[in-house]
């Protein structure tokens, strides 16, 4: 394969395999010592678009798994009604090599899935154990404006992930993706899917106009807050959004679009007094970074002393909700002085709060030594943020990767 | 005496080529790009991906008029980048440093042709 290095020149590449791309990822896992530590990703992904002929088939309506087979097939030329696209370039147009090359990789012609086989390459080489798997292009179909393909196209993917890749194998886990923009449905995602092997919680991609106030949610959360599993929002972006698309260059829209949609939610969220009303409901804040929760945490307490008559339900100060949620490590910012990230750590409570993140196999990915080689973090911290605290909330049973498993003193 | 790391036969790394060899650990990647020899360690200071790896690309300008008004983008190919496929961090080929932050660098090894060879000093 070849990819163009300027306007008039190629490079050439004659053969992609994950495990040589990661090699370095294991050499850090050996010398670290990182497969005798427990690891947990709550943020990885495959290309479900690949798999869309066997997903379609999953579609109940006959008339929309017809129009999904004709899309999924060869196309027709014409737009892909289920699919809603955002122009973008996470691959820094193409200098992130695995995004063009993944075509490329060859994996064993057996019974076990694709999918499966490319997770478990890279898993292997950061030492991961569980993960908890995530669509991709699905990451903006909470922006399609009719909700019924959003809830048709989910529905059609959580049956087949359930049942073709998860049931396969133990080590890949899911959030459930909840099609937000249509709240019975979601409701009865939460109801059919709840129990399915291999469902650790629940999902919302953050991308949307939908805000988590509005009553038609309260039922779900009552229904997850019961069920005891955790419900998180999912950071992306849209160039299309009206705000967003006054970024011309990518890294803007990406910076702000991972975090905006997620602060905007996550602000709803304490202002509407949810951890009030729903207070055994562990909520977790996915691909944002860490940045942006300090930022809120002295915005919203300096407000709220303000202007409290506008909160009624809350009983302490927002940041000390804030406090109590769950945060993803990836993408981490690395600031040159680490007294910038020791500080955001300590806000968050990370030793109990945070949870490391790969978000492989996107451009921005993080591996677990960026968690694991921090100065301020003692060992029994720096395996909670890897391992523990995801195992914990998802009440994870790990007793195949590790039999005699002892939480970290 | 620096112990010499044998790259390969000079007429095998022809201008514009990349050779990437194992060393202990890790590898090294050799350049030639108009005449000059490079060599820098296959690990990018940022999380430790193959940086040699990457596409070699030229640099990336603005081009910008007399009255600061934005014309457009263009390629420099007086200062060519390595570009680490993990992430895309983009290196100097001439020094290593790391161009949007020179507080980081690849490792320099120094490289030389000679016996008809091409030899990294290690
Ligand atoms: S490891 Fe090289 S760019 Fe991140």
């Amino acid at each position: 394969m070849e990819i163009p290095t300027d306007h008039l020149n190629k490079m050439s590449v004659a053969e992609f395999d994950t495990s040589k791309l990661m090699i370095n990822a294991a050499r850090q896992r050996d010398q670290r010592g990182l497969e005798d530590v427990l690891i947990v990703d709550v943020d990885c992904h495959h290309y479900e678009n690949e798999s869309m002929r066997e997903i379609v088939e999953f579609i109940d309506d006959p008339v929309l798994r017809r129009t999904a087979q004709v899309y999924s097939g060869a196309g027709t030329g014409a737009n892909n009604p289920f699919m809603m696209g955002s122009p973008g370039s996470q691959d820094v147009a193409g200098r992130v090599t695995r995004y063009p090359l993944r075509k490329m990789e060859e994996t064993p012609e057996d019974d076990t899935h694709r999918d499966i086989h490319l997770s478990l390459r890279w898993m292997d080489a950061m030492g991961v154990d569980y993960v908890m798997l995530f669509p991709t292009p699905m990451l903006l179909l909470g922006l399609h404006p009719v909700p019924e393909y959003e809830a048709v196209m989910s529905r059609a993917y959580n049956r087949w992930l359930t049942e073709k890749i998860l049931k396969e194998e133990k080590r890949l886990k899911t959030m459930l993706y909840l099609p937000f923009n249509d709240p019975d449905a979601t409701y009865k995602m939460v109801q059919d899917f709840g129990d399915s092997e291999g469902v650790c919680g629940f999902m919302v991609v953050s991308t949307r106009y939908k805000p988590v106030y509005d009553n038609a949610y309260m039922k779900t959360y009552s229904l997850i807050e019961e069920m005891g599993k955790p419900l998180a929002f999912h950071g992306s972006y849209s160039w299309n959004d009206q705000l967003l698309g006054n970024t011309n260059r990518f890294l803007v829209t990406h910076a702000l679009g991972f975090t905006i949609f997620n602060a905007v939610h996550l602000c709803n969220w304490i202002a509407n007094g949810l951890p009030e009303r729903f207070p055994k409901l562990n909520v977790m804040w996915i691909e944002s970074g860490l940045a942006w929760v300090p930022w809120l945490m002295q915005r919203l307490d300096n407000d709220y002393r303000m202007r409290s008559s506008e909160a009624p339900l809350l009983k302490r100060l927002p940041s000390e909700y804030m406090g109590e949620m769950f945060y993803s490590s990836q993408p981490m910012e690395m600031p040159h002085n680490p007294d910038v990230l020791e500080m955001t750590f300590k806000m968050i409570n990370a030793e109990t709060q945070l949870c490391w993140s790969s978000d492989y196999p996107h451009w921005d990915m993080d591996v677990p030594s960026v968690i694991w080689d921090l100065p301020f973090l003692d060992e029994k911290q720096k395996k909670n943020i890897i391992g523990e605290n995801a195992r914990k909330l998802y009440n994870l049973d790990v007793s195949d990767r590790f039999p005699n498993y002892q939480p970290p003193v | 005496m620096a112990k010499e790391l044998f790259v390969s036969k000079a007429d095998e790394l022809a201008d514009g080529d990349r050779k990437i060899v194992p060393n202990g650990n890790y590898e090294i990647g050799v350049y030639r790009v108009n005449g000059e020899l490079f060599a820098y360690q296959n690990v990018c200071p940022h999380q430790g991906g193959p940086a040699c790896e990457g596409l070699l690309m030229a640099k990336v300008e603005e081009v910008i008029a007399e009255d600061k008004t934005y014309q457009g983008m263009t390629f420099n190919h007086d200062e060519m980048h390595i570009v680490c496929p993990w992430h895309g961090w983009e290196f100097d080929l001439a020094t290593g440093d790391m161009v949007a932050d020179r507080k980081f660098r690849l490792k320099k090894y120094d490289v030389v042709e000679k016996d008809d060879g091409v030899y990294v000093t290690l």
